[in-house]
């Protein structure tokens, strides 16, 4: 459409993004999400070591995109409201969190840039996954990613994802999607941080940064024979005899 | 002191102790003037002693009695008493709502007033009291569970429309000046939960149910109510049980004459609440009347 | 050195007041610096074209299944087409956040008119005046919902077609095609069913738009070979399954170059 545009997703100078990979999947029992660890401020990384996955209740957490200050701030309300909905309804519902993450980004959508998967585990439908991305739609998928590296592994998710997984199978699934991200995202990297969310527990699980999955990363120098005394390819020409 | 050109200084309020309450209010022009603002219990007082009408603790809902009772509120009970009897079955897979409407002039179109709103796609509420009170009510829970939806993108449960609309109900027995409602209030509908049945009071007070009772007939109806398995019954039984209630309490009260009102939520339905259908609604009424003759 | 004392210790603007004509004390306080409030926003995750048609026996619609994210075709199982009470269907185009808020105005208005229980039900015309008071007065707002709408209906054995978009713009015809489908689908459609929508069966109504769901699939690069169809007649609205595209490409099996190349 030709319009005039506006780029909302625009930070505020000097705002902390989280120029982000994050993940989501169901599987039978629970569900499994996962976040690097990158924060950034244009090409400084403001923190390394960054938790991308926010507890809201019990068995629902979120994972955060977008801008730092404004994720969280939203996810503290949500945390808040999902206590008050606990004492006057019950045990929230995921879809119950994750509307009300979309009703606040969908009617702030002038002021936030953030991008939110809800995820978790409840009685009524067991595992579920919902992702809210930036205008504030809600969409329910067995598995979701966003933040600015998801867009570098769609195919590879698209052409590796299975219904009828298990759980080490998802986690494998939620590790190596993130890995190949981080990979060639330079706004995410650092460590592997995941959660297992069932109807028993929260299990957090952890991949240091030296310890991420590898795949091919091209050749070590480009034309080098290794194993070899290097001799200088090029001869200086004489130009006199 | 100074006071703007012209303007009424009120001077002083004093309770007379004949119990009038004066105010005592200059007017500029006038000069001083006496006002009466009220005339209080004290003066009936004196006449009435010892019963707790008459007293004055009923004059108000923001007063208790020395016992501890609320009579505008026990008031507002027996405005409902004086209504026709409205019941409601929950059952196996749905529930049931019945209403006897008492017909008080032959020249009214037949099917006006309706005793049973419709509050959301899969909520119904049938009551017993004052229609224009209930109607209130009505939209104040069609309101409360489009909130729901709203906050929520779900349909709401029975039970949080109850909570809400019995807190409604109960700030209007806080105030002198408001009247409590004088309904009594059958929440029906099936939810997330399974089918669900709500009696609300004036008081504000609410109870889920298998059968519930309000109005006139409501002592006989639950006899009746408790003798039925409601638990194994099908809605389309439940309706033919909730005619023959209807018919029994009316004959028993020796009223005068009164339209049956049925409505129904269930699996038949697709979960709405709709009115019975005029053919079941019929076979209703005529199996009814039949066992009223083997009644008797 | 700016010699105008009005200027000072503001950001330079030359095409504004550039000789500070303004005695300071008059200086208007909406100035080309003031910012406005900023409203409009633009669309972010979008669906692409929705047909209409009318038939013999009502109304047929299309819409794929896809909501992108710019390019990137981010949700490929959205249903863009949504039943409103027992006659109506609303296809959208445009912002599927606005559109699922849109859903939500609807069903409460819907939910509205069951609860009266007056005998009453709503029917494609009057979601229709609902939907292009809504869009125009939110318009008016400067804060539009981003979205085309088509809406197609059936009531009282006659059927509705119409549109209305994020400025309040609304027509009636016996064809609509919403985006790109406005450029590419509506000529095909046109040609199709202009003097025919009483002869029109359901099975030819559907050829012709599958076919111009298929032309649209090799030309708009934001839709995908996966869509509905709605119908609407006198027995009701029927959302069908997704369905796919069947296409043909084996022909450019033989094309070599893009002159005179031969192999």
């Amino acid at each position: 459409m030709d319009c005039i545009s506006v780029d909302i997703n625009h930070l505020k100078k000097g705002e902390v993004n989280l120029g982000t990979s994050i993940m989501a999947v169901q599987f039978e029992g629970g569900v499994v999400i996962g976040a690097d660890s990158r924060t950034t401020t244009g090409s400084y990384i403001a923190n390394r070591v960054t938790d991308k996955l926010t507890h809201v209740h019990d068995r629902i957490y979120c994972c955060r995109s977008g801008s730092a200050a404004d994720t969280q701030a939203v996810a503290d309300y949500v945390h808040y409201y999902l206590q008050t909905h606990t004492q006057s309804y019950g045990t929230p519902t995921v879809h119950d969190a994750a509307c009300v993450f979309q009703k606040m980004c969908y009617e702030n959508k002038d002021a936030l840039s953030a991008g939110i998967i809800v995820a978790g585990w409840d009685k009524e439908v067991g595992p579920s996954v919902y992702n809210i991305p930036l205008g504030g739609g809600l969409f329910r998928q067995p598995w979701a990613i966003g933040g600015s590296g998801s867009t570098y592994v769609y195919g590879y998710c698209d052409a590796t994802y299975r219904e009828g997984w298990g759980r080490e199978e998802t986690v494998e699934f939620v590790k190596n999607t993130l890995a190949l991200a981080m990979s060639r995202d330079g706004s995410s990297g650092g460590v592997i941080r995941m959660c297992v969310i069932t109807e028993d527990s929260v299990e957090r699980l952890f991949v240091p940064g030296d310890q991420l999955p590898r795949f091919w990363e091209g050749k070590e120098i480009i034309g080098a024979e290794t194993g070899k005394q290097s001799v200088p390819a090029v001869v200086p020409m004489v130009v006199e005899a | 002191m100074v006071v703007e050109n012209g303007g009424p200084i009120l001077v002083a309020v004093v309770v007379h102790d004949r119990g009038i309450m004066y105010s005592y209010v200059f007017f500029p022009r006038l000069g001083l003037t006496r006002l009466e603002v009220a005339r209080r219990w004290f003066s009936i007082n004196s006449t009435l002693t010892m019963t707790s009408i008459g007293t004055g603790y009923d004059l108000s809902a923001s007063t208790y009695s020395p016992d501890g009772r609320i009579f505008q509120v026990e008031y507002a009970n027996k405005a409902v008493e004086n209504s026709g009897t409205a019941i409601g079955l929950r059952v196996k897979d749905g529930v049931v709502l019945a209403v006897e409407k008492l017909v008080h002039s032959k020249l009214l179109v037949p099917g006006v007033n309706r005793r049973i709103h419709t509050v959301d796609k899969h909520i119904g509420l049938a009551s017993a009291g004052l229609l224009a009170d209930s109607r209130h009510l009505a939209n104040r829970a069609r309101d409360e569970a489009v909130n729901y939806r709203d906050l929520l993108h779900s349909p709401p449960t029975l039970k949080s429309v109850a909570e809400r609309v019995g807190l409604y109900l109960q700030a209007y027995t806080l105030y002198s000046s408001v009247r409590p409602f004088g309904v009594s209030t059958i929440l029906a509908g099936v939810d997330k939960t399974g089918p669900q049945l709500y009696v609300l009071e004036p008081s504000g007070v609410f109870f889920g149910y298998h059968g519930a009772a309000v109005g006139k007939g409501r002592q006989l109806a639950k006899t009746e109510l408790e003798k039925l398995n409601l638990a194994e019954l099908t809605t389309r039984e439940a309706v033919m049980e909730a005619a023959k209630i209807i018919y029994l309490v009316h004959e028993d009260a020796n009223e005068k004459e009164f339209e049956l009102e049925m409505s129904w939520i269930g699996d038949e339905t697709k979960g709405l609440h709709v009115p019975v259908p005029k053919d079941l609604l019929e076979e209703a009424e005529r199996q009814a009347k039949a066992a009223l003759e083997n009644f008797d | 050195m700016d010699h105008f004392p009005t200027n000072w210790g503001r950001p330079r603007n030359d095409a504004f007041d550039a000789y500070g004509t303004y005695p300071i004390h008059q200086r208007p306080v909406n100035d080309t610096f003031t910012d406005g409030v900023q409203r409009t926003q633009h669309p972010i995750v979008t669906g692409t074209s929705v047909l209409a048609i009318k038939y013999k026996d009502g109304i047929m619609m299309a819409a794929d299944n896809l909501a992108s994210y710019g390019s990137l075709a981010r949700f490929k199982d959205v249903q863009r087409l949504h039943p409103v009470g027992d006659h109506t269907v609303i296809g959208a185009g445009g912002d599927m956040s606005d559109f699922q808020y849109i859903q939500r105005l609807l069903d409460e208005l819907v939910t509205d008119e069951f609860a009266a229980q007056d005998g009453h039900t709503l029917g494609p015309v009057e979601i229709h005046e609902y939907l292009s008071q809504v869009m125009y007065a939110r318009r008016s707002k400067i804060d539009p919902l981003w979205n085309s709408l088509v809406i197609g209906g059936f009531k009282n054995g006659k059927s509705f077609l119409s549109y209305v978009d994020l400025l309040g713009t609304t027509y009636t015809a016996s064809t609509i095609a919403t985006g790109y489908g406005a450029y590419i689908a509506q000529p095909l459609l046109r040609t199709a069913v202009e003097g025919f929508e009483e002869t029109l069966t359901e099975e030819q109504a559907f050829k012709i738009l599958e076919n111009s769901m298929r032309v649209l699939f090799y030309r708009d690069a934001r839709s995908i070979n996966k869509y509905q169809t709605a119908t609407i007649t006198e027995k009701g609205v029927t959302i069908s399954e997704s369905r796919h595209l069947e296409t043909s490409w084996s022909f450019a099996e033989g094309i070599r170059g893009y002159g005179p190349q031969t192999q």
